[in-house]
């Protein structure tokens, strides 16, 4: 049965999230293609063409290296994440192409229990298509406020 | 009656003793302590970051910031000179100015129209005289008596500095020749903001500077570093602090001819991962930008300033206390105006080093947090900063507290402790 775009957006969303909150994070490159960008920034930086991000990856392989970070390198206190994805609005659709937007929140649960609403924000997506099969080209992450609790070490 | 209680002899502040090199912990709890340092440090004779001047580069525009927790504005006049207030209305107290910045030709308070120039003078009162020959300003009221508190403003290398007080002396006083040295060193030309970030810490303020001025803790916190031969102790480099101990600046620069350190071996530290390497090398690809060879520096100005260079990465950190345990740390991302695309795209790559999600700086976001929980019984206790013995002399080496003791000497002074 032929899915739609819709469809297969929610399904890659709610597969990305999964891959992070339950801590597969050796997985979440795969989400993306080969050449990709992935940038988390803010509404500020964004609305004001400030190019740097929180994080700022220009290839697949940078994705590895920021998860090898995060387990041999980084320190932070044991925690993890809930993100609640909101539906896509897909902006334009070709053959091999999909550009949409979807919003998302992230609760941040910590050892020891405190939650925290963490992140709010949207994902401006571009996609390369593949039959129903989709890997991000891009994915900047837009957080709505400007400032990051203590610290963000797994990726939204 | 007057609520510093310090002041009036009733002192509730518990007493330091002689040694500057043990740091009380009641220091980072107690209330008048706080209270004392908006009044001694940030009122006092200091200078305080307010913004960069590439932020307001034309008349009218101006920035909201803070010095310690008083809210100022930031602006540029008609005449190219930078101007800085109180954001406090002198009617009710109201903020002048809501947004982060912006430009403006005046700024009217929302709450009764109260109007003042760019300069912070008081221009307009609302119905001053009344309406239809009813009610006004009584007739000795004059609107100059009635401005916002100013403060001094200096400049330098594009970094725009305020105070409150009459007697600070100027900058280049205040920091010493070889703090300014490294300043003009970095900012030796005129810079762009590329991104802005707010980081808020669980801690007070002083455990975060301290941390900055921490030569020690650098590559033993930090392993991403170490593992990539960035940032070693036995890397040559070395601390600066300034003769009041307030400022400092570590650096190091990479020796290609380095042999593995016995101490190091020994040790079999954590952050020696020898199998640990980058799939995409492309973040540390670096130039040398200075023609120096360092590839760190972190300099720190008191109370809440630091200028940071990692390798191309290069930022500007604000540090502002909000509560006892809570700390704003603003930073901004900057690059040079006359920086090639490659140029550009070499210093966003490297920006995964620093800030909030930094490979070598988000630790920094939490430590301050565990100090502070770590020591909730234990005001009555101190902490031992005794690497490198007691003094706050400079080193050409980084395995020592002295500009963390440096800090305390000049915060003992301000504070009268």
């Amino acid at each position: 049965m032929k899915t739609t775009v819709f469809e297969q957006i929610n399904r890659f969303n709610t597969a990305y999230a999964a891959c992070i909150d339950d801590d597969r994070l050796e997985s979440w490159p795969d989400f993306f293609a080969d050449r990709c960008l992935y940038k988390v920034t803010t509404y500020d930086n964004h609305h004001n063409n400030m190019p740097a991000g929180l994080i700022y990856a220009d290839s697949k392989a940078m994705l590895h290296d920021r998860i090898s970070a995060l387990r041999e390198a980084n320190i932070y206190e044991r925690q993890r994440y809930r993100h609640i994805m909101g539906m896509p609005l897909v902006q334009s659709e070709s053959n091999d192409e999909l550009v949409s937007e979807s919003a998302f929140q992230v609760t941040r649960i910590m050892r020891g229990g405190k939650m925290d609403l963490f992140a709010i924000g949207k994902y401006l997506d571009e996609f390369q298509r593949d039959g129903e099969t989709l890997k991000l080209k891009k994915r900047i992450v837009v957080c709505d406020s400007i400032s990051i609790d203590t610290l963000l070490a797994i990726p939204l | 009656m007057t609520t510093n209680t310090f002041s009036m002899g009733r002192s509730v502040v518990p007493r330091w003793g002689e040694d500057t090199s043990e740091i009380p912990y009641w220091v980072y709890q107690n209330e008048d302590v706080r209270r004392l340092e908006q009044e001694k440090i940030y009122q006092g004779p200091a200078w305080n970051y307010l913004c960069l001047e590439a932020e307001i580069p034309r008349a009218g525009d101006y920035r909201t910031t803070f010095i310690g927790e008083m809210p100022v504005v930031v602006a540029r006049g008609d005449d190219g000179e930078i101007y800085a207030f109180e954001n406090r209305c002198s009617h009710r107290g109201a903020l002048i100015a809501l947004e982060d910045g912006g430009n403006a030709k005046d700024f009217t308070c929302v709450y009764h129209a109260w109007n003042y120039d760019l300069r912070g003078d008081l221009k307009g009162v609302a119905f001053q005289h009344g309406v239809g020959g009813k009610g006004g300003m009584h007739d000795a009221f004059r609107m100059e008596d009635h401005n916002p508190r100013k403060l001094r403003v200096t400049t330098l290398c594009g970094l725009v500095f305020g105070s409150l007080n009459d007697d600070v002396p100027s900058i280049e006083e205040y920091l010493g020749d070889e703090v300014l040295e490294r300043i003009e060193r970095v900012l030796h030309k005129p810079v762009k903001v590329i991104g802005q970030f707010k980081q808020i810490l669980p801690n007070n303020w002083k455990l975060y500077f301290e941390n900055v001025k921490d030569t020690y803790h650098a590559s033993l916190l930090h392993v991403f570093f170490t593992t990539f031969r960035l940032n070693r102790l036995s890397q040559k480099g070395g601390v600066i602090v300034s003769e009041s101990g307030a400022h400092h600046v570590s650096y190091s620069a990479i020796d290609p001819k380095e042999q593995v350190s016995a101490e190091y071996e020994a040790e079999k530290l954590r952050s020696d991962k020898e199998d640990y390497r980058l799939q995409d090398t492309s973040l540390l690809a670096g130039v040398d930008e200075f023609g120096d060879g360092v590839t760190l520096q972190i300099l720190s100005v008191f109370p809440g300033f630091v200028l940071q260079q990692i390798q191309n990465s290069i930022a500007v950190r604000q540090i502002l206390p909000k509560e006892q345990e809570l700390t704003e740390l603003n930073w901004t991302y900057i690059g040079f105006v006359d920086d090639t695309p490659e140029m550009q795209t070499m210093r966003l790559k490297q920006a995964n080093l620093i800030g909030p999600s930094g490979f070598v700086s988000m630790e920094d976001g939490a430590v301050g947090g565990f100090v502070q929980r770590g020591i909730r019984c234990a005001g009555d206790q101190v902490s031992v900063v005794q690497m490198g013995g007691k003094g706050i002399a400079g080193a050409d080496y980084r395995a020592t507290e002295t500009s963390v003791r440096g800090f305390w000497h000049a915060y003992r002074a301000y504070m009268g402790l």
